[in-house]
């Protein structure tokens, strides 16, 4: 069963994407990602400057959920040209260049100098819950901030698709997702880790994380992100293509998500669980799955949860 | 690598020390009353409450207690310093890889600096395999000198000293008596180019420079050697992707920290850079 699709021109060997802020801080990661059987791989939010991020402990994990506050440390952009550059020699899987900024001009920005680089696509980080303290709230939690980052970000980005990544903690995210649309979204990175949330140590009474609270991941977020993607898909009515992440274990996780309309599927707590096989292991699930219920091709799949109430209702 | 991941405790819980041993003028060693099940080699994630969170190698766990030994030289590890017996450290763990050897084998254990604490703990769990052991610890000096009680202790182990100033062993590197003791058991058989009846394997623990020579010297001598190799951590389980080394990728605290020497030397930053916390070069 071949899962390979062409998306905004784009082609991907199979759906599974390595998400933002996992493993991907260098090309090294990226290829390295890419032979574990990767379809595409994502680069950690790039931002202009160097930004520092939080002190440890940044990432805790059960086997339920996992918290981060890792407060997307990043060295600038010269480390962007220098890591992107070495992995477009080869470029093994297309690459999703994920930006973030402090401000709409600061989007605008980052977003030109990547998009000289010729990423396949540019993700744009309006979501990230555990920098809020250093920059308020996120601008995917107001529709119209949403559209403006889009709509600069658009301004410089040339022929690359721009997919913004949205945030789960907000009760529009349809509405957000159609405001992004309007504004020249080429296609949308489905969810972003959920809450903030907060994990206390008994015997000291503390916050675990440095940074007190932070973006929860993997499987308890799973049906909140299905339920986002369901959202976004239906108020932009299927015409783009979300990449639907959040909580993905399985080749069966990753079906459901397509079902609910994504085109791409990423995954990046999911290695703490399977390991960096997790891509090669969700992808031949998704194949045996397809084959024994003689799904011929995977575009089918997109959406196909809403074809189905339509023909029901 | 398996598809699974083997059971770590991924969440830190806080445990009172219960014992702080003072082994030199900047190193001290903490014991907790828990086991991890670690193995020689892996590390845990210590947290200080209100501080940090900093990878530390296990310097004993056998099945009841806990040791880590630590050199105080960082914010963290200062503030590590002044804790008593009761204060309490989150503990997270065990991670990364181990030393691994056959009952019975011949090994030589370098350890450089506080790279004795991890090497002392293959050495106790070895010794009981009926392992044959030459120990060569180094320090700057010989007040800097770690775990030789402890080794001298131990049976069929022999240790070899060297300090950089001379003031115990001999004035120089222990990798120099490592050449030397190589040279000496390997002679009879240098001309069929091997020497793996002479010695099995060797584990390497310390600075980076002392890993490289053992690194070239193993090759060299063509016995398989495991050395442990420190890259800044953050998660610990391979997640946050700090700790991927160029060109191969793969992550330190799950490909690593102990890295067998064949896929070490494929490693080409090793000896020439690591990255920092926002993922910038920084010479090593």
């Amino acid at each position: 069963m071949n899962l390979s699709q062409t998306i905004l021109g784009v082609k991907f060997k199979n759906p599974t994407v390595l998400a933002s802020g996992i493993w991907g801080i260098t090309a090294s990661s990226w290829r390295r990602v890419a032979r574990s059987g990767a379809g595409a791989v994502t680069t950690k939010s790039l931002w202009l400057k160097e930004h520092k991020g939080h002190p440890n402990p940044v990432i805790i994990s059960t086997e339920h959920w996992t918290l981060n506050a890792v407060g997307v440390p990043d060295a600038g952009i010269e480390k962007a040209r220098e890591e992107i550059g070495d992995y477009m020699k080869d470029h093994p899987v297309p690459l999703i260049a994920n930006v973030i900024a402090d401000t709409v001009s600061n989007f605008a920005k980052t977003a030109a100098e990547i998009a000289r680089l010729k990423p396949d696509f540019l993700e744009v980080n309006i979501s990230c819950p555990n920098v809020e303290d250093e920059f308020g709230k996120p601008f995917a939690c107001d529709a119209s901030s949403a559209a403006d980052v889009t709509k600069a970000v658009k301004a410089v980005s040339g022929k690359t698709p721009v997919f913004i990544k949205l945030s789960p903690n907000v009760d529009n995210i349809g509405m957000i997702a159609d405001f992004c649309a309007s504004a020249g979204a080429d296609g949308f990175t489905v969810i972003n880790t959920v809450g903030p949330g907060m994990a206390i140590d008994l015997r000291s009474r503390m916050p675990i994380l440095s940074n007190k609270v932070g973006g929860l991941s993997g499987p308890a977020i799973k049906p909140l992100a299905v339920k986002c993607i369901s959202d976004v898909y239906r108020a932009t009515e299927g015409k783009f293509p979300i990449i639907g992440t959040g909580g993905v274990l399985t080749g069966e996780d990753a079906l459901e998500m397509m079902m609910a309309g994504a085109s791409l599927i990423g995954i990046g707590t999911g290695i703490a669980y399977r390991g960096g096989e997790v891509f090669r292991l969700v992808t031949e699930e998704m194949e045996d799955w397809c084959e024994k219920e003689g799904v011929k091709k995977i575009e089918e799949l997109v959406g196909s949860t809403h074809k189905k109430l339509r023909i029901d209702n | 690598m398996s598809s699974q991941i083997p059971i770590q405790n991924r969440l830190p819980k806080t445990y009172p020390i219960s014992k702080v041993k003072q082994e030199t003028e900047m190193v001290k060693t903490i014991t907790f009353d828990v086991s991890f099940g670690a193995r020689p080699g892996q590390f845990v994630m210590l947290w200080v409450p209100g501080v940090d969170e900093v990878p530390m190698s296990v310097a004993l766990d056998d099945g009841k207690k806990l040791q880590v030994t630590f050199f105080a030289v960082g914010d963290t590890t200062r503030k590590l310093a002044e804790f008593k017996k009761g204060d309490l450290v989150g503990i997270r763990g065990p991670f990364g890889t181990f030393y691994e050897w056959s009952a019975g084998d011949r090994l030589a254990l370098v350890a450089g600096g506080y790279g004795a604490a991890p090497m002392y703990f293959v050495a106790k769990e070895a010794v009981k395999d009926g392992c044959a052991l030459d120990v060569f610890v180094g320090a700057r000096s010989k007040k800097h000198l770690l775990y030789l009680n402890e080794f001298g202790k131990l049976q069929k182990t022999k240790v070899h000293v060297s300090t950089d100033d001379g003031s115990a062993g001999l004035k120089g590197f222990n990798v120099t008596l490592l050449q030397q003791f190589l040279a000496e058991v390997s002679t009879p058989r240098l001309r069929t180019g091997s020497t793996a009846d002479a010695v099995d394997r060797v584990f390497a623990c310390g600075p980076e420079r002392m890993l490289l020579a053992v690194s070239e010297l193993s090759h060299y001598r063509k016995i398989p050697a495991q050395l442990s190799l420190e890259r800044y951590m953050k998660c610990g389980f391979g997640l946050c992707g700090n700790c991927a080394v160029d060109p191969l990728g793969i992550r330190i605290c799950t490909d690593g920290p102990v890295v067998k020497n064949d896929l070490l030397r494929k490693i080409t930053e090793f000896g020439k850079y690591h990255r920092d916390s926002m993922g910038q070069k920084q010479k090593t």
